[in-house]
């Protein structure tokens, strides 16, 4: 197994007005290629902002990330940009779709930016619908899909442009107990396809589901544990739509 | 080129969805824009009018005119006395080597009778050159000819406006009217010339020739004297050569020097015209700039509009900068959508302009004129306000924080 995300003594200071708040201090971690990791902690713990580092959406104040083998701190605005579309897909609590836009074309947008044709595009959109189980559903305006659909449409979206990582942050978080449970089943597949997978979540219950779970408190990582019987989603409601 | 049609693509998808506002906020674009297309034909109309009635007193002209007499320290004015004679025009015409026609008159006025139609109508007497220094044609008939001037002929030419009121819709040429009791035959039809730039009916006239106006019609004067010359120069450049050469010949064949006054002025009327065509010129500017100021206006709507947009859109930026899309893109997207705007308001209002510069043609009766250019200079105006108005709503979204922009409820 390869490292796909090494942090190394990452830390993070926030200036507001006067006051400097450490959102995270001196935090160490590899994630190995095919790993699924759940970071729990509550909230101010730094979760989040690993999270934005992960995401290449914020860059850290100390200390060094790579992805994939990249110093990513050392990356300009329009490569990061470049590092989002290619190699990382992103899942939020929100579903964060676009409004009056169909599944597949929500699914299409990160290829958009990543200037492929129309016509392999589509193809691809198509693909990783079908991957989450929306066939037949592409057409479909994001507000004529339930939650569960609405997140598949965003995973689907995560996977289109096959990343290194998806980077899940409280992808249940709006979700009842029942499709939480689809959620996650499609997670597990995805990861035993070999997809590399960190989800941020404050429920353990969900935690539960993945390999490995880092907990955060106070801007550290104060466990890190990995568990060999991760717990199976039922299979029964994976192709459920 | 793939981007910008992406970015028209999502720009025309997010004006689709709100269609109300988007139409409010061009109407500001559109009434900016066609005020100046309105505005601008009217000014263009108006001075294209005052160019033709320049082309139709004739181009590059002088206008000699008889000076004042002084009796008794009492100075009278222009024409108060003749002192202009035919042998100076011939002189102007044989010396001065800017001047390319000269044509002498003498204006009187009387009756003119044909059957039991009469008109009163003003009485010129002039040389074959008066047509081509005036640019005037003919509609039927012909010229007078050297020889009805050396031969004091009783031949005539009559306008458009004569010729209605004697005539009617028949053809006068070859017939036999009287002038001042005196028969004389039509041997030319004047084509219509219209107003002058003073207002004055040019076509209400009828031409004798000079020597038979002096001798036979008016009869009172001397014979040898004329009322006018009129000068054409050989070119508009040449105009104040031919000016200072008529001026030292008339000083001189007039002995005029220090010790007296000139007895004869010298109009430049092409001169006069040109600034009254000036002036309008300076006024469909002030209409333009006035039109655009509400294009100014329409432009700051657009802006608060996209400042709007920008700020409801937050999360949607967000998304779009967290699955890859870079600053440049956000920035074109945003931009291509207020210039989508502003030129959609652009071309509607073109049309709109168009069809108010048509109305007010034909409803209030003043000339109107729209011209290629200013449909272009607008469309690339109401482009250039989408740029200038939409960049800082753009590159606001274009800046935003994605972190706090996928946070924003």
């Amino acid at each position: 197994m390869s490292e796909v995300v090494c942090l190394h003594e990452v830390a993070k200071v926030y200036t507001m007005g006067e006051e400097r708040v450490e959102a995270m201090k001196d935090v160490s971690f590899t994630v190995q290629r095919g790993e699924f990791v759940s970071i729990m902690g509550a909230s101010g713990s730094g979760k989040s902002t690993c999270m934005n580092i992960l995401g290449c959406l914020d860059t850290p104040t100390r200390g060094a990330y790579h992805l994939d083998g990249v110093n990513v701190g050392e990356l300009s605005a329009n490569d990061l940009a470049e590092i989002r579309n290619k190699k990382l897909g992103f899942v939020f609590q929100g579903f964060n779709l676009l409004a009056r836009t169909t599944a597949r074309e929500n699914v299409e947008l990160p290829l958009v930016y990543g200037q492929v044709p129309a016509a392999q595009r589509k193809l691809r959109a198509m693909a990783a619908l079908e991957r989450v189980g929306l066939v037949g559903r592409e057409s479909h305006y994001t507000n004529q899909l339930s939650g569960g659909q609405q997140q598949r449409v965003a995973i689907a979206r995560a996977l289109v442009n096959e990343p290194s990582i998806i980077l899940a942050d409280e992808p249940t978080g709006n979700l009842d107990s029942r499709t939480t449970v689809e959620i996650m089943t499609i997670f597990q597949q995805l990861n035993s396809q070999g997809i590399t997978i960190i989800m941020v979540t404050h429920e353990p219950e969900v935690a539960e589901f993945t390999g490995r779970q880092i907990i955060f408190r106070d801007g550290l990582v104060i466990t890190d544990t990995r568990q060999a019987g991760r717990q199976a989603a039922a299979t029964d409601e994976v192709a459920g739509p | 080129m793939s981007t910008f049609l992406q970015s028209l693509l999502i720009a025309m998808r997010a004006l689709r969805v709100n269609k109300m506002r988007a139409l409010l906020t061009m109407l500001g674009i559109i009434i900016g824009i066609a005020a100046v297309i309105a505005m601008v034909a009217i000014g263009a109309g108006a001075s294209k009018m005052i160019s033709d009635q320049i082309s139709s007193i004739g181009s590059n002209l002088l206008l000699v005119l008889p000076g004042s007499r002084t009796s008794g320290g009492m100075r009278g004015g222009s024409g108060t006395t003749q002192t202009l004679t035919y042998d100076d025009a011939r002189a102007i015409s044989a010396e001065c080597p800017s001047v390319a026609a000269v044509a002498p008159t003498v204006r009187g006025s009387g009756p003119v009778v044909y059957g039991n139609q009469n008109w009163s109508t003003v009485i010129n007497g002039v040389t074959p050159d008066m047509l081509s220094v005036r640019d005037w044609a003919l509609e039927s008939g012909r010229n007078f000819s050297q020889s009805d001037v050396d031969g004091a002929t009783k031949n005539c030419l009559i306008g458009q406006t004569v010729a209605d009121n004697l005539f009617g819709a028949s053809d006068p040429v070859g017939k036999v009217i009287r002038i001042k009791k005196i028969p004389f035959t039509v041997v030319g039809l004047l084509v219509g010339k219209g107003q002058s730039p003073q207002g004055q009916d040019q076509d209400d006239v009828v031409y004798v020739p000079l020597t038979t106006a002096q001798r036979k019609l008016l009869g009172s004067q001397s014979p040898n004297l004329v009322g006018a010359i009129m000068i054409q120069a050989r070119s508009a450049d040449v105009l104040k050569n031919a000016e200072e050469e008529v001026t030292a010949l008339l000083n001189q064949r007039h002995r005029i020097g220090p010790a007296r006054d000139a007895d004869y002025t010298i109009r430049n009327l092409s001169e006069i015209l040109a600034v009254s065509e000036q002036s309008s010129k300076v006024m469909s500017m002030l209409l333009g700039a006035v039109a655009s100021i509400s294009l100014f206006v329409g432009g700051i709507g657009i802006m608060n509009i996209m400042l709007v947009s920008v700020t409801e859109r937050t999360r949607e930026i967000g998304i779009r900068i967290a699955i890859g899309a870079k600053r440049r893109d956000i920035l074109l997207q945003f931009l291509t959508e207020a210039v989508l705007l502003t030129t959609c308001g652009g071309i509607i209002g073109i049309l709109f302009g168009i069809a108010g510069a048509h109305l007010v043609g034909t409803l209030v009766g003043w000339p109107t004129l729209v011209s290629l250019n200013t449909i272009v200079i607008a469309f690339a105006f109401s482009a250039g306000v989408g740029v200038f108005f939409g960049f800082y709503p753009a590159r606001k979204a274009a800046s935003l924080n994605p972190i706090e922009a996928l946070r924003y409820e």
